[in-house]
């Protein structure tokens, strides 16, 4: 089963990869783009028998290892 | 003092650590494989700088979860010491043996240049041999060491005198200029509750002879020695 995992800064931390890139959008005209958050999307294949059973071996995944709690947010598709 | 030296696919501090050691402080040391669970011969392990596993994912976030960090715990349980600088810093924060976390620089530049570090607590075993409010010269190389943590993290950190270098300028004065990478508070360094767990972006094993511009580095090792003979550690194991 295929499980999308994004990753993001929490709210309120600082993305300065974000920041710098919104700032080369305004360079090209983009002058209208508000905010820029840069995340990450982790495609995983899992073996399980069920949607629930994919979905809880994810977020033990992003608990142990693919997510960092102090910075990140996590959400699964 | 017996040295253990951590060698993960990517690092590149370890020969450096080795040598500072074995040359500059004639201490038996030996390189560790990050497949290793076996900590049982030595008395500190160090956890150098360089680029473990690619820093895939996040800096620092797949060698936190590897075996001989997973040894950790057990090992400083039975009272040895840890010492993680530059990418060793980020995987303890990455295995949760430090609190908070080392983020993309502010500036968004990789940094490689001199730092001066003003030393915050001297009642740490790596730090006993320093005056308080010594400033240390040491380099700094690395993209990822903006130290972040919660408010209240920090409060507590604060609180339990756990920040150990802070970057300032070679007066002591903690600028925003003096701070390369955005460190919350001019962090630098910050050691756990019981002062076993050492982790410092600045690189100690890269200012430990004359020749390579200073040897402040060497205070950290000099502090940790004394410390084992003071207490006798050195003759129990």
């Amino acid at each position: 089963m295929k499980v999308r995992v994004l990753v993001r800064l929490k709210p309120g931390i600082l993305d300065v990869q974000g920041t710098s890139v919104k700032r080369a959008l305004a360079g090209l005209g983009f002058d209208d783009v508000t905010d820029l958050r840069i995340g990450k999307v982790i495609e995983v294949d899992v073996n399980a028998a069920t949607t629930a059973g994919a979905r809880q071996r994810a977020d033990e995944m992003c608990r142990q290892l693919l997510a960092n709690p102090v910075l990140e947010d996590y959400t699964i598709e | 003092m017996r040295f253990g030296v951590v060698v993960f696919p990517g690092t590149w501090s370890d020969c450096d650590f080795h040598y500072v050691i074995s040359e500059a402080l004639h201490q038996p040391v030996k390189y560790l494989w990050h497949r290793d669970r076996d900590l049982s011969g030595f008395d500190c392990v160090i956890l150098p700088g360089g680029f473990s596993y690619g820093d895939y994912l996040r800096a620092g976030a797949v060698a936190g979860r590897s075996p001989v960090v997973d040894a950790l715990p057990d090992f400083v349980a039975r009272g040895g010491y840890v010492l993680g600088s530059c990418n060793g810093f980020q995987i303890l924060c990455e295995a949760r043996l430090l609190p908070g976390a080392l983020m993309r620089n502010e500036c968004l530049q990789y940094r490689c240049q001199s730092t001066q570090l003003r030393v915050e607590n001297v009642e740490t075993p790596f730090t006993r041999g320093m005056r308080a409010g010594q400033v240390l010269t040491m380099p700094i190389s690395h993209g990822e060491g903006k130290y972040y943590a919660e408010p209240d993290t920090l409060a507590a950190l604060r609180r339990n005198r756990q920040v150990v270098f802070r970057y300032a300028t070679a007066e002591g004065q903690l600028t925003k200029a003096a701070n390369p990478n955005g460190s919350l508070e001019n962090i630098a360094g910050i050691i756990n509750e019981d002062g076993t767990v050492l982790g410092l972006m600045p690189h100690p094993e890269r200012a430990a002879e004359r020749a390579m511009g200073g040897t402040d580095g060497l205070l950290i090792f000099q502090s940790l020695l004394g410390t084992l003979v003071e207490d006798g550690s050195f003759l129990k194991r």
